[in-house]
């Protein structure tokens, strides 16, 4: 497998510019002969499936939700970044450039992450042309605040609901399209497989959630706009939905599987409660703004109520230890601090696995009602799960599987190693390195969906003769949609006593205890051993009750269920050949004396993406070296 | 920690749209407080599926009351007892041990039911495709802080803007008028003067596809804003009203362009 990423040549400024220019063009009476197919409709694949029907092309969008409102991009609360510079600050593309390289740890393209940046003032101006309300100053101009990771403020945001503002934003551009003809949407659809026809994608088999019916799509082309695979920790921020089928599939198809190992922990969400918890709460990074988070210094003050532990008896832990970042240290960095002191024994509330976010000092300083207005709708959020009310005492946050800095690999066009197999947003791998800063995923789905695919899939298209177009009786089609059919049969033949969520279950704690926020050799290893034996009993002893012609949420879990029973593997087995830390990625054999992430840029600097080489068979790990030309490689420092 | 309750539940069991559906009784025992209602039904859940019974088909997704899919009737009011709070954040605390919980689907003939309480919303988004935007196709607008929006109006906005598309209003009201929901996106658009180009054609045509489905007329009743999880208020659709009205009075027949050049 040869990793081309086709990046243009030219100064770094330049080169997105040259390569727009160096694109193919197709002509606008024949744009209407090529058909997309979008799968996923969040900020990537809504703002791409909109786009790509203005420029006349016909595109069918497909999503697993009842509607293209609700993709898990609408739960994104603090904000979207832009180099703008309304501040006043310091703030420039290249900052915004050094700022993301910086905070995934130099293993992110630096030409992908630059066009980032560049694009990223484009997006707010679109989005305020479509009447996304953002926040205002009383001037009537955008309000900003800052996010981690960042000495500017930068931060675009509409209360705590950016991420769903900018979705209904791309959702009412796609709904325009809808109702003018140019897009058909297809929801309540799961995309099982690829339909790839002589090495290059021809269009995808879905399964009707409703009907139950298998059915085939061709097309031109196919985007995967299908979000990232952080349920794979079983308790997760994602939705209930969230799944890797669809890039699991394409993985299996032949399209490579990059650093499936850099997996974000968000650093402030509600903890855990029992065994009953079926998802984990995200509070959003800005509250790290004005909240302050702290432990108890010694171990018997966690049983008291916060309020009666003295100032001097606290542990300021993040101000200690980054005094310049603060509480906005990045969040690899904030969540493994968290960690490590409940692993001390200083850890808060019931269960011992939290920290406080307090914003006493802000409350006072500020006064109860500029809180309010801030976080207001953070705050009921909390008081609601929790029952208390974070006004009066602190709030108690833990890490948890947040979002999926790896994912298909793709080149500087977002093509996949299948031609034709496109991949945007989360679902590929291309440009947070191994830690995503806060408010950098909003802007990469739209980057990707409003300002990049549409015209890199023109460049792919231009060399296709219109008309060209794979039959849906096609015997390749046909094939696809039978391995679907037996997939299905297979599941419902197993005819076991256990439940899709008891595996999924026991598959989350192995993922979460052996390869979440430390990992070492043998801890993995072990993940190594584990993971295979719940794979197998799953194949024995599944039960789904019901059939497959009818609605079955049993069955959309355990299909599932089966892929992240693969993936989480490969994402083992990733973290293992990875013996080095970065970002998010810690191996515990690898720090500094500080207990801080120790690169090894001399053996480790490259992207590693995996090979699917047939079930049984270990996938091969190929590279792509990162070379860093107009950055240096650094020690990120955020003390 | 809090003591665990036990629960009867009477849950409306329907195969698909076309078979006859029933309430079937389920007993929902040693219920944590701390369990959110659909955890609650998780675990009924993985038991019927362990006694190899068909477990409840329920609609829910992100589970931290943004996306608007979770959508059911709890003792007779859409997303339960507590106010501005969707099904997937009511947590069990909210009721006591030995509690009789009715749990039936939305219930509007433009809402039909898929299967137990998953009901068919797509009308909602035929709304929004009929009118609910600003048409600005993607390229490169002009600078966003070229044109300043008064602080109150981006409020105003932002509150209209919150509605998640539930369609809790539809079920509360006793006419299943869906205009809150078309009320909230013509607030949201008409206040900011992005959205002035369309304001009066956006409201004729989102409420002209209204008409088509199978949606009531709003007759003042608002339970919609009682039931609504994010608080949109009864004045949008005074506010859809008069922008109706004034649609109304001062429509025109499409200019048709002859084309240049």
């Amino acid at each position: 497998m040869e990793l081309n990423a086709h990046i243009p040549d030219g100064p770094i400024e330049k080169k997105w510019d040259k390569h727009r220019f160096d694109l193919k063009l197709v002509n606008p009476a024949n744009k209407r002969k090529y058909k997309v197919i979008v799968v996923g409709s969040g900020l990537a694949g809504g703002a791409a499936a909109a786009s790509l029907a203005e420029l006349g092309y016909e595109v069918e969008c497909y999503c697993y939700q009842d509607s293209p409102r609700r993709a898990h991009s609408i739960a994104a609360q603090g904000g979207i970044n832009a180099a703008k510079n309304y501040r006043n600050d310091g703030d420039s593309v290249r900052r915004l450039f050094y700022d993301t390289i910086k905070g995934g740890d130099f293993r992110a393209r630096e030409a992908n992450v630059h066009r980032l940046a560049e694009v990223s003032n484009n997006i707010i101006d679109q989005c305020v042309a479509q009447g996304v309300p953002f926040a205002r100053e009383y001037g009537g101009l955008l309000d900003n605040r800052s996010f981690g990771g960042a000495q500017v403020s930068r931060t675009f945001y509409a209360r705590g609901q950016t991420g769903q503002q900018l979705l209904l934003g791309a959702y009412q551009a796609l709904e325009r399209q809808i109702g003018l003809g140019a897009v058909q949407m297809f929801p309540r659809r799961e995309m099982l497989e690829v339909i790839v026809v002589d090495g290059v994608a021809k269009g995808i088999v879905t399964r009707d959630m409703v009907s139950g019916k298998i059915e085939s799509h061709v097309a031109d082309a196919v985007c995967l706009a299908t979000g990232g695979y952080g349920n794979v920790f079983y308790l997760s921020t994602n939705a209930k939905g969230c799944n890797s089928s669809a890039i699991w599939r394409a993985y299996k198809q032949g399209a490579a599987f990059a650093n499936p190992c850099y997996t974000q922990i968000h650093p402030t969400c509600i903890p855990v409660t029992g065994d009953h918890q079926s998802k984990l709460t995200l509070m959003s990074e800005s509250l790290r703004n004005d909240g302050r988070i702290w432990v108890p210094k010694r171990k018997e003050d966690c049983g008291k109520p916060a309020d009666q532990i003295p100032e001097e008896d606290r542990d300021y832990y993040l101000e200690r230890k980054y005094p310049s970042f603060g509480n906005l240290a990045p969040r690899d960095i904030s969540s493994r601090a968290a960690k490590q002191v409940c692993d001390e024994g200083r850890g808060v509330g019931g269960t011992g696995r939290g920290v406080y976010l307090d914003f006493d000092a802000s409350i006072k300083r500020l006064g109860q009602p500029k809180i309010e207005e801030r976080y207001g709708n953070l705050f009921e959020m909390y008081e609601r799960i929790t029952d208390e009310n974070p006004y009066k005492v602190p709030m108690r946050i833990y890490p948890a599987s947040h979002y999926a800095m790896g994912g298909l690999w793709v080149d500087y066009n977002l093509m996949s190693t299948i031609p034709g197999l496109f991949v945007l947003g989360e679902a590929n791998f291309s440009d947070h390195g191994a830690n995503r800063l806060g408010a950098s995923a909003l802007m990469q789905g739209l980057a990707d969906g409003y300002f990049v695919i549409p015209y890199t899939i023109g460049g792919y298209l231009a060399g296709i003769k219109p008309g060209t177009r794979i039959k849906v009786d096609d015997p390749a089609v046909t094939a696809a949609q039978q391995t679907v059919t037996d997939r299905v049969k297979r599941l419902f033949a197993i005819n076991g006593k256990q439940t899709p969520t008891h595996f999924y279950r026991e598959l989350g704690k192995v993922m979460w205890e052996y390869s979440g926020m430390g990992r070492n050799e043998a801890g993995l290893k072990k993940a190594l051993e584990l993971i295979p034996q719940i794979r197998e009993e799953f194949w024995k002893n599944l039960c789904i009750p019901g059939t497959g012609e009818e609605v079955n949420q049993s069955l959309e879990m355990a299909g599932r269920v089966a892929d992240f029973l693969e993936l989480g593997e490969l994402l083992v087995l990733d973290a293992l050949n990875r013996r080095e830390s970065c970002g998010a990625h810690f191996r515990e054999e690898w720090q500094t004396e500080e207990g801080e992430a120790l690169r090894d840029d001399e053996n480790f600097c490259h992207v590693a993406a995996w090979e699917f080489k047939g079930d049984g068979n270990a996938p091969v790990r190929h590279t792509e070296q990162l070379s860093f030309e107009s950055l240096h490689l650094a020690t990120r420092n955020y003390k | 920690m809090s003591k665990h309750i036990n629960l009867t539940l009477h849950v409306w069991r329907q195969k698909n749209a076309k078979c006859d559906g029933k309430f079937v009784e389920y007993k929902a025992e040693q219920v944590s407080p701390d369990m959110s209602f659909l955890e609650m039904l998780d675990v009924v859940n993985e038991g019927l599926i362990s006694k190899g019974e068909d477990p409840i088909t329920f609609d829910h997704d992100c589970r931290e009351g943004i996306c608007g899919t979770c959508s059911m009737v709890i003792n007779g009011r859409p997303h339960g007892p507590k106010e501005r709070t969707t099904t997937c954040q009511l947590h069990m605390r909210s009721f006591k041990d030995g509690d009789s919980i009715t749990i039936e689907p939305w219930r509007a003939e433009a809402f039909p039911v898929i299967r137990d309480l998953m009901v068919d919303r797509s009308a909602l988004d035929r709304i929004i495709a009929a009118g609910g935007f600003v048409s600005v196709p993607t390229g490169s607008p002009q600078d966003a802080n070229a044109l300043p929006v008064p602080k109150e109006n981006a409020e105003m906005a932002m509150d209209a803007a919150a509605c998640i598309g539930c369609g809790a209003c539809v079920a509360a009201c006793p006419n299943a008028s869906a205009m809150l929901f078309l009320s909230a996106k013509i607030s949201h658009l008409g206040l900011l003067p992005q959205g002035q180009p369309e304001r009066y054609s956006r409201v004729r045509d989102m409420v002209a596809q209204m008409d088509a489905e199978a949606f009531g007329t709003c007759t003042n009743h608002g339970e919609c804003e009682i039931a609504c999880p994010k608080g949109i208020k009864l004045e949008n659709i005074a506010r859809m009203n008069r922008d109706f009205i004034k649609a109304s009075l001062t429509y025109r027949p499409a200019i048709v362009g002859t084309g240049g050049g």
